[in-house]
């Protein structure tokens, strides 16, 4: 009675060593370091190994180490100084290709790497960072569709010249017939050639016909304009230059993006949520803006445009080139009067274009406009309304001095952080439809910092007082179930750090929850043993019906409290999903080592004796 | 079976019932008024709007940061001290500039040489989500709860543990609304929590119910019941005993962004073990449990002849 097998007894043994090795690389702090990743598609090699090492050495950096592993290069610094004075050697020596991000590199032996050892992940509540809930405007996408599709219709009817007017309202397309015939060859026409397009049947009018865009193109443009901003911003993140950033589609409509360690949030905000483009037209030099406001008649082929400042101008509708061509951009300093400009490099199309005009237009001027558009959600009258926004903005207006084709600069920007932005901005690629920030929760590295060493006291000094309540109470059934409630705190540690899952504030709530819950299993064995041993005056048969008839009762009481959990994680967001994923973690270990351990222990002090008396 | 012979306490508990009754319908009445009077002191994971917390190198002087903020009109902002004197928390509600940019406004306003401890930003849209997913979250827990209860124990134990339940979250509930205690994601999380603590402690009892019902020859259910509640007594004391020494630990210790959860935790476990004795038990007995009841072989009959 009271004997665990041998290999039982090697199971457990097994078990918890296993716990113990994956626990372990949480003991080895971090370094500070430097990571350089590809910012494209293009693969880390040895020769980006030996670029980074060279860049390095040329400046006389001190580093630790640098190694290159999971496709990102970790150069491992001693001090704050060297990292910061690497962060700007790296990225002047291996430009535009590469990101490259400082980081905090776990210093794991190679050995335990090897075996998949990996320090826990810590949430941006204790690491610093700041975390966005972007939403994506759907509106706007089904009106882009729309306008497409309008123009689609247009060219489709206008061949056999079928309609009499084509009008957008509401929400879909009226097109108005001379007659009924007309109206059933338009709608045949639609349905056989546009298959993302449907024929609304509710206009009992017999000279009008509704089309509207059909439920699945509706679901597949949301789709593309979700999946193209995440691309977009992906593009952006890594311009500027974040270590293991998180960018990733949360729902139908919106994009969770992370980024560990960033403190200009700011700027973070200002580019993810920009949705700007340029565009180039040629100025509309016979007439007078002035006049045209006045009379409040634009002349046909122009459009009236102003600059920051006010000032009007005329530009022609038609567009040279937009930011779509452009392949890459550049900030820096104009030469001549020290001004900050973009050097912009344009794909052969938008080269092409801007060769013609150039060509035929010299000596003629040229103006820059910058679009943007914006959505915000604000508050009216306790009323919360969606406000769209466009800005179209003139950088500059210049007379064309002589031809050019795919590279050339644009100047008249304010300040030298505008044309960094707005060189970031072209060389990302736009958003496919404008963004929203809906949640925005940043931390401070200090009150980071702050949340790990105030979070892991208090599980320390709860665990004490616990392990010391525990003795006290039952001695040394206590000692063991203290054992017991240690070997459950490394065991959820290495399922953390195994999993990856990430660690945050109410993560660690959650352990010290544990910690006074897993002591209630060990709890009820005792209880009931004390019991068995009042009705029962053998001691090994109390021993083990204390343990058997205790079992059931701890099983009931976890897997309700494992359904709660298991419900918070579900439905929980942010917090919640950290707390119940420890807890869930914890009560799963908890009843191994409460139940399991405890008793080979207590097997092993106690099992096959004679027993007069025992310290319970 | 005699009680005194196996050393454990022969309280009459079931005896008690009705003052237990009558202090929980006080307490339950008081919470309920005071939550539709006062409401609950929400934070800005459901209301939606702005909170900055940031540190200075000396203490600061609230007027002046107030000042600084009124004369750049934002008029609705809250300042006020966090921890010590050296460290602010400014709140503002949702208003007709409230976007993400808000914060680096203020952060701007305020200048240079403090340190951005938090800033966080809930739009009005995610709030009324939050509100609403978290309030699905306890439905679902507590649906879960019932069926599983029901399955393994009998449907008036289920009634008898979800009434101990929503008996704590009200009067948790109530606690945080009289003193107006700021109510956010982390506090929900706690009171889900109570939710599971709560439960834990009622099924146990629950637990030695059934055996007993099962073990012995009598029938009279409130004796068999007050048996039972004696002979967990032990436990529960000192499951509540060790569980509030870690909450303490975290109340004192944990920093003030987890003050109010384990807050909320220390209320929810005291009200919980009081109420998986008084009220999770009176509960069963008011719908009359019997020994029949908890019969395997009996409950197995039934449920084929309910078959159709």
């Amino acid at each position: 009675m009271n004997h665990y097998s041998g290999f039982k007894n090697a199971l457990i043994v097994f078990v918890l060593l296993l716990s113990m090795l994956y626990a372990l690389p949480n003991i080895f702090g971090s370094d500070l370091a430097v990571q350089v990743s590809s910012a494209g598609d293009a693969l880390i090699a040895n020769q980006d190994l030996d670029k980074v090492k060279n860049a390095l050495k040329a400046q006389q950096i001190e580093f630790k180490s640098v190694e290159l592993s999971n496709q990102r290069i970790l150069a491992r610094f001693k001090g704050n100084r060297q990292q910061l004075l690497a962060k700007n050697a790296l990225k002047q020596a291996l430009g535009r290709r590469y990101v490259v991000a400082l980081n905090l590199a776990p210093s794991v032996p190679a050995w335990l790497a090897n075996l998949g050892g990996k320090a826990i992940s810590l949430g941006l509540d204790l690491r610093g960072g700041v975390h966005f809930l972007l939403e994506v405007d759907m509106e706007s996408v089904i009106s882009a569709s729309m306008d497409k599709a309008y123009n689609e219709l247009r060219v489709l009817l206008r061949k056999d010249r079928l309609y009499k007017s084509i009008k957008q309202e509401n929400g879909s397309i009226v097109i108005r017939f001379k007659h009924a015939e007309l109206k059933d060859k338009a709608a045949q026409l639609v349905k056989s050639e546009l298959s993302d397009l449907v024929v609304l049947d509710n206009n009992t009018n017999e000279l009008l016909l509704n089309i509207g865009i059909s439920e699945s193109a509706q679901k597949q443009a949301k789709k593309s304009a979700l999946k193209q901003n995440i691309t977009t911003l992906r593009n952006r993140v890594n311009e500027l230059g974040v270590a293991e950033p998180i960018i990733q589609q949360q729902g139908s409509e919106r994009i969770v993006v992370q980024l560990p360690g960033v403190q200009d949030t700011a700027r973070a905000k200002e580019i993810l949520g920009a949705v700007a483009t340029l565009e180039f037209r040629l100025v509309d030099e016979k007439n007078d803006p002035q006049t045209a406001i006045q009379s409040g008649r634009v002349p046909i082929g122009s459009k009236l445009f102003y600059f920051k400042n006010g000032r009007p101008l005329l530009l022609k509708s038609r567009v040279i080139t937009t930011g779509e061509n452009i392949t890459g951009a550049a900030s820096g300093i104009d030469q001549e009067n020290n001004t900050p400009m973009v050097n912009i490099t344009l794909d052969s199309i938008g080269g092409r274009a801007m060769l013609d005009t150039t060509k035929k237009y010299l000596h003629h001027r040229m103006a820059v406009v910058f679009i943007e558009n914006k959505v915000e959600t604000i508050t009216k009258n306790g009323k919360t309304i969606k406000k769209r926004t466009t800005t179209r903005d003139i950088i500059n207006a210049a007379t064309i001095q002589g031809t050019f084709s795919s590279r050339f600069q644009i100047t008249g920007i304010d300040s030298a952080g505008k044309a960094r932005n707005l060189a970031l901005l072209l060389r990302a690629g736009s958003l496919s439809a404008p963004i929203e920030i809906i949640e925005e929760r940043t931390i401070g590295p200090s009150l980071g910092a702050d949340n790990i060493t105030k979070g892991v006291i208090s599980v320390l000094v709860g665990f004490v007082l616990v392990l010391l309540f525990m003795i006290v109470r039952y001695r040394v059934f206590g000692m063991v179930a203290n054992v017991a409630l240690t070997l459950n705190l490394l065991m959820i540690v290495s399922v953390l750090s195994l999993l990856q899952a990430t660690l945050t504030l109410p993560g660690i709530a959650g352990i010290v929850l544990t910690v006074g819950m897993a002591v209630d299993a060990n709890v009820l064995i005792f209880e009931r043993i004390k019991e068995e041993l009042g009705a029962n005056s053998n001691i090994q048969k109390a021993i083990s019906s204390g343990y058997d008839k205790a079992l059931l009762t701890i099983a009931d009481a976890n897997i309700t409290t494992l359904i709660a959990a298991l419900v918070l994680f579900g439905f929980g967001t942010g917090p919640i999903k950290g707390f119940a994923i420890t807890l869930s973690i914890g009560i799963i270990t908890s009843m191994f080592t409460a139940i399991i351990v405890s008793r080979a222990i207590i097997n092993k002090i106690y099992g096959g004796k004679e027993l007069k008396e025992i310290s319970i | 079976m005699s009680l005194k012979v196996l050393n454990i306490p022969t309280i009459d508990f079931v005896g008690k019932y009705t003052y237990a009754i009558i202090f929980s319908v006080l307490l339950i009445s008081a919470s309920i008024f005071s939550l539709t009077t006062n409401g609950l002191k929400l934070g800005i994971d459901f209301t939606g709007g702005t909170l900055i917390e940031v540190s200075y190198q000396q203490g600061v002087d609230l007027a002046e940061i107030r000042a600084t903020l009124a004369k750049a009109k934002f008029k609705g902002a809250n300042v006020q001290y966090f921890g010590s004197t050296n460290e602010i928390l400014i709140r503002l509600e949702p208003q007709s500039i409230s976007s993400a940019k808000l914060s680096s406004k203020i952060i701007y306003l305020l200048g240079d040489d403090v340190d951005i401890r938090r800033v966080e930003f809930v739009g009005p849209k995610v709030g009324e989500e939050l509100t609403n997913d978290g309030g699905l979250a306890m439905l679902y827990a507590l649906i879960g709860i019932l069926i599983y209860v029901a399955v393994r124990f009998e449907y008036r134990f289920s009634l008898g543990s979800i009434a101990a339940l929503i008996h704590d979250v009200i009067i948790t509930l109530g606690f945080f609304s009289l003193f107006q205690i700021e109510f956010d994601l982390t506090v929900l999380a706690a009171i889900l929590a109570v939710i599971g603590y709560s439960l834990n402690d009622t099924i146990v009892a629950f637990d030695r119910i059934r055996e007993n019902f099962l073990s012995t020859r009598h029938v009279d259910t409130s004796r068999i019941i007050n048996v039972a509640l004696n002979q967990t007594l032990s436990r529960t004391i000192t499951t509540s005993l060790t569980t509030l020494l870690v909450l303490l630990a975290l109340f004192f210790l944990g920093g003030e962004t987890i003050h109010s959860f384990a807050l909320a935790l220390l209320i929810g476990v005291v009200v919980g073990t009081y109420s998986s004795i008084y009220v999770a038990s009176s509960m069963i007995l008011v719908l009359g449990i019997t020994k029949e009841d908890l019969l395997p072989s009996e409950k197995e009959k039934q449920a084929v002849d309910t078959r159709p």
